[in-house]
């Protein structure tokens, strides 16, 4: 029996949303304890948000694949 | 409300979001009554997402059923032993053979195929069309927002330029609102990453490939229905150019740091097994940085417009109030996110690119320091 691709994509997803959650969640730990860095802080996550986003992207184009 | 500018740009804004998304639902409602709704929206927004020979706007179906296409056609200009040049409303919408001195082509899944005067497509066994493909240098739809951008961009930055000099050297008009942002990619970008020593030489790229890219995203949210920046042939062309701007400026320490990443923090005969693995893997990073911008930017303006167009499509399947409310609702707030995203796709290819770029250029004495 062969596992649905969408069960896949799913996967991805809840990935994705886990790492980019706590991505953020942290940053606004760190934006809480010295909201003077907050510029700082802001771009990193976006930068590393970014990366994760690109991998899962790819993955979930690895599952649309015909 | 007090100030008038404020006044004129929720106008503008509200006029702006209500022509979006009637202009959509004209599209798709007026291709209704095939065979199967769901996969005519699909059709629908798979012929959406792809480049196109003409540019057209919108379709609808009179009375009769006959369906009229409201656009303009685009110049087709092939490379078929010697230079064909006719006007693509010759293909009629891929319903007609088009003839050009003693050859004809036909339009087939949005590729020019050379055939008979018939328009005959062979297949072969995959369901492959098997006819000659001649070389397409046609300026499609995606290639004529590309030139527009191109021109608007020298036409509003060239002329934000000469203000200065006339103001003396306060911004006016537009320009009141791109400079902070050029500033923010200078100082919060440029400087940030790269250094203050050699960010100049990479202004101009980053400058020019942030606007590229958010005026064509944005182009993108427009009822225009283009999706350049979705287009991964476009994203490739522009990850290829960070590519070569970032290993043509490398410097020695660049590549030192590639070959030879762990220095002389121990003697030769460790690092041998070490880079075994270690230098591959470094290699393989060069293409992944790149690859990885491209997709990125792709997949999310792709992911985008499939969203939008889905919502909307929504409102066909459901048929009641409940659909339409809900889709309307739906496709607005994904419409508002859209606008976030056009910026944030632009800015992350800027910053990741300005980032490969501060390593590429990072010198000796920066490297002593690890």
């Amino acid at each position: 029996m062969t596992i649905p691709r969408i069960v896949g994509a799913g996967l991805i997803v809840i990935g994705v949303g886990v790492g980019i959650g706590r991505i953020g969640g942290q940053a606004m730990e760190a934006i809480a304890r010295q909201p003077e860095a907050y510029g700082k802080i802001q771009t990193a996550m976006l930068i590393v948000a970014a990366l994760i986003e690109g991998i899962g992207f790819a993955a979930l184009f690895a599952t649309a694949e015909n | 409300m007090r100030n008038p500018l404020l006044v004129k740009f929720f106008l503008v804004s509200t006029i702006f979001f209500s022509v979006t998304i009637f202009a959509k639902e004209a599209e798709i409602s007026s291709e209704e009554t095939k065979t199967d709704l769901k996969t005519e929206i699909d059709e629908y927004i798979q012929h959406h997402l792809k480049d196109s020979h003409d540019f057209s706007l919108f379709s609808y179906k009179d009375s009769e059923g006959a369906e009229h296409h409201v656009g303009f056609p685009l110049p087709v200009i092939l490379w078929d032993n010697g230079l064909v040049v006719f006007s693509s409303s010759r293909f009629h919408h891929g319903e007609e053979v088009a003839t050009s001195g003693d050859s004809h082509y036909k339009l087939y899944h949005g590729k020019i195929y050379k055939t008979d005067a018939d328009g005959t497509i062979n297949y072969d066994a995959e369901h492959h069309a098997s006819n000659i493909k001649p070389l397409d240098f046609s300026i499609t739809k995606s290639v004529m927002m590309i030139v527009i951008t191109g021109f608007l961009m020298l036409l509003l930055f060239g002329g934000l330029a000469k203000s200065y000099s006339k103001n003396g050297g306060i911004a006016k008009g537009a320009g009141r609102f791109f400079e902070p942002v050029i500033l923010y990619i200078r100082d919060d970008i440029a400087i940030a990453t790269i250094g203050e020593k050699r960010y100049q030489k990479y202004m101009p790229f980053l400058l020019t490939i942030f606007f590229f890219i958010w005026f064509l995203n944005m182009f993108g949210l427009t009822p225009l229905g283009v999706n350049v920046t979705g287009n991964i042939a476009i994203t490739t062309a522009l990850a290829i150019l960070t590519f070569l701007i970032t290993n043509f400026t490398g410097t020695k320490t660049y590549w030192k740091h590639l070959f030879d990443p762990l220095g002389d923090s121990m003697p030769w005969y460790a690092k041998i097994p070490l880079y075994i693995i270690l230098i591959p893997i470094e290699v393989l990073g060069i293409f992944i940085k790149p690859f990885s911008l491209l997709i990125r930017l792709y997949a999310n303006m792709q992911a985008g417009h499939i969203v939008i167009m889905s919502l909307i499509g929504l409102m066909f399947i459901f048929k009641n109030w409940i659909g339409s409310s809900l889709s309307f609702g739906l496709a607005f707030a994904i419409s508002l996110i859209e606008i976030l995203v056009a910026v944030l796709q632009a800015y992350i290819f800027t910053m990741l690119s300005a980032l490969y770029f501060g390593f590429a250029s990072e010198e000796h004495e920066h490297a002593e320091a690890h």
